[in-house]
């Protein structure tokens, strides 16, 4: 005969191997969340392994900016990154990156030029290189100080000796879907183009950087050469530039083609121009919490004002 | 004694959703406060609890096809513990708003959601929840009625489009991610199309071999 007594399985057993099962589904299910939410959340810490660039040491001829201004971080300004070709989260575009070959690399002005020429990445680095502390802000509302280095165009563009009749400077940016892994969802045409009027293109703040802290810039900021116009919003600021054309008329800008609504040809920062999502009265410093408030054509009104001179900006947005 | 499964152990299942439901909101205090969110954790912190709002809300729609696919009727009482998920993020994400992008200064609220339609979209879709938040209790079902609370919570619907809406506004380009939830949005309510479609013709007269 069975004794059923033994058969049956004893209360304080049974407990423990619910408590048991209990216990691993909590944790087991825990585990899974938090690394859903490990995958999701942003890289962190940069470390600047580029070589050191040679920079000149005198260069008066831009506004330093205020202690109000400290640069942001390395960290921060390598790992938060528009760069769709790589990849549309800013955070992921560091590690989508980091294969480009940025050597060796062409860059060639011409179009409407008495001198036309083709850089390689020796000749662009051969350019007097300076440090430029800059704001940037970009459209969607944040910004950062960034301590660019680089040469400003005007003295490439004075090289290649633009003819009379150019008015417009066009940009187009390195484009290779074997390279650049996302291009296909960007969203975007491309390659990325951009475009200046000529007089924006040799005002002495518009600078080409090939460097940010001193040292070489990282892929993700638009290694090798790239364009800085601090008073525009930031996607005017093509990366990885491979063509400089100088025109006769306005040239097609990516984000312009991508939503003429949205983003004009100028792009100057405007408080007072809202965009349909980002106000713009207001921005994000990187490393701050609260908004503070942006500043008309990015606080280089004194510098660039003039070249506005007359026209209506809310027209020319 | 009487085993009691895990199934119907609702106890359980809701310290268990309760669990995983807001683990994520600790997880984002505790790596901001060790400066692991990245260069902005403002922006961050906005699109997490957002997209989390928009989880819950198909997760709680996903119960009652479930239930009636796969017979699992024990779904059925944790989705008003899911709808409340939902509504806790979206208010954190309405949070993140009102404290990062206003300032607190909840008088340009107004004229922020007549300028920027993407907000008017959201706050729309955070307004609908309200009601459903409020009537979530065993109290306000008894007191509304099942039939008026069940047509009541079909907000759900338009919750869940708004919501999606909201999200695709505001992404510049790259759309997959809104698309995903678009394709989930559409899969859970073509089921209720098509359910209610299937209710409605009439049933042909039951043959003699079934009983």
């Amino acid at each position: 005969m069975f004794d059923l007594k033994s058969e049956m399985t004893p209360e304080s057993v049974y407990r423990n191997r619910r408590f048991f099962i209990k216990s691993s589904i909590y944790g087991g299910s825990a585990l899974v969340t938090a690394g859903l939410f490990k995958a999701f959340a942003p890289r962190t810490e940069m470390v600047n392994n580029n070589a050191a660039l040679a920079v000149a040491a005198e260069d008066y001829s831009y506004p330093k900016l205020g202690t109000e201004d400290p640069p942001n971080s390395f960290t921060e300004i390598a790992s938060y990154n528009n760069y769709y070709e790589f990849s549309t989260a800013k955070s992921e575009v560091a590690e989508a990156a980091k294969n480009f070959k940025t050597d060796p690399w062409k860059l060639e002005v011409g179009g409407l030029v008495k001198n036309p020429l083709t850089l390689d990445l020796g000749g662009i680095l051969e350019m007097r290189l300076v440090e430029r502390i800059y704001r940037m802000r970009c459209v969607e509302g944040w910004s950062m100080v960034i301590p660019w280095v680089g040469f400003p165009l005007r003295d490439l563009l004075q090289q290649v000796e633009p003819t009379a009749e150019a008015k417009y400077v066009a940009f187009q940016s390195y484009y290779d879907i074997a390279q650049m892994p996302n291009s296909g969802s960007a969203g975007i045409p491309l390659p990325y183009v951009e475009g200046l009027r000529l007089d924006e293109a040799m005002h002495p703040l518009t600078l080409m950087a090939t460097g940010l802290y001193g040292k070489a810039l990282p892929n993700q900021n638009g290694a090798p050469i790239r364009l800085v116009v601090p008073w525009k919003y930031g996607f005017k600021g093509i990366k990885s530039v491979v063509k400089i054309t100088l025109t006769a008329t306005q040239p097609p800008c990516t984000w312009t083609i991508a939503n003429p609504e949205e983003y004009g040809f100028y792009s100057n920062v405007n408080p007072s121009v809202a965009h349909p999502r980002w106000s713009q009265s207001k921005e994000q410093r990187i490393g701050e919490t609260f908004k503070r408030p942006t500043l008309m054509f990015n606080g280089y009104a004194e510098q660039v004002a003039s070249l506005y001179a007359g026209m209506d900006l809310k027209t020319n947005f | 004694m009487k085993e009691v499964s895990l199934k119907n152990d609702a106890p359980f299942q809701e310290r268990l959703i309760a669990l995983n439901a807001l683990l994520p909101a600790a997880l984002v205090a505790w790596y901001w406060q060790r400066g692991q969110l990245g260069a902005n954790p403002v922006e961050f912190t906005t699109r997490m609890t957002g997209v989390m709002s928009l989880v819950f809300l198909v997760i709680t729609l996903l119960v009652t096809p479930l239930r009636k696919l796969f017979g699992w009727g024990w779904l059925a009482k944790l989705r008003r513990s899911l709808g409340l998920y939902a509504f806790f993020y979206g208010m954190a994400h309405l949070a993140t708003y009102l404290v990062w992008d206003r300032n607190l200064d909840i008088l340009s609220v107004p004229g922020d959601v007549w300028l920027r339609p993407f907000i008017a979209v959201g706050m729309a879709a955070f307004v609908l929840m309200v009601p459903l938040a409020v009537t979530s209790t065993n109290a306000m079902i008894k007191k509304l009625g099942g039939k008026k609370w069940t047509l009541l919570h079909k907000l759900t619907y338009p919750v869940l489009i708004a919501g999606v809406v909201h999200y695709w506004m505001i992404v510049k380009s790259d759309i997959r991610w809104p698309l995903f939830f678009a394709a989930l949005t559409a899969i859970l309510l073509s089921y209720r199309i098509f359910d209610f479609l299937k209710k409605k013709t009439p049933k042909p007269a039951p043959s003699k071999t079934e009983a």
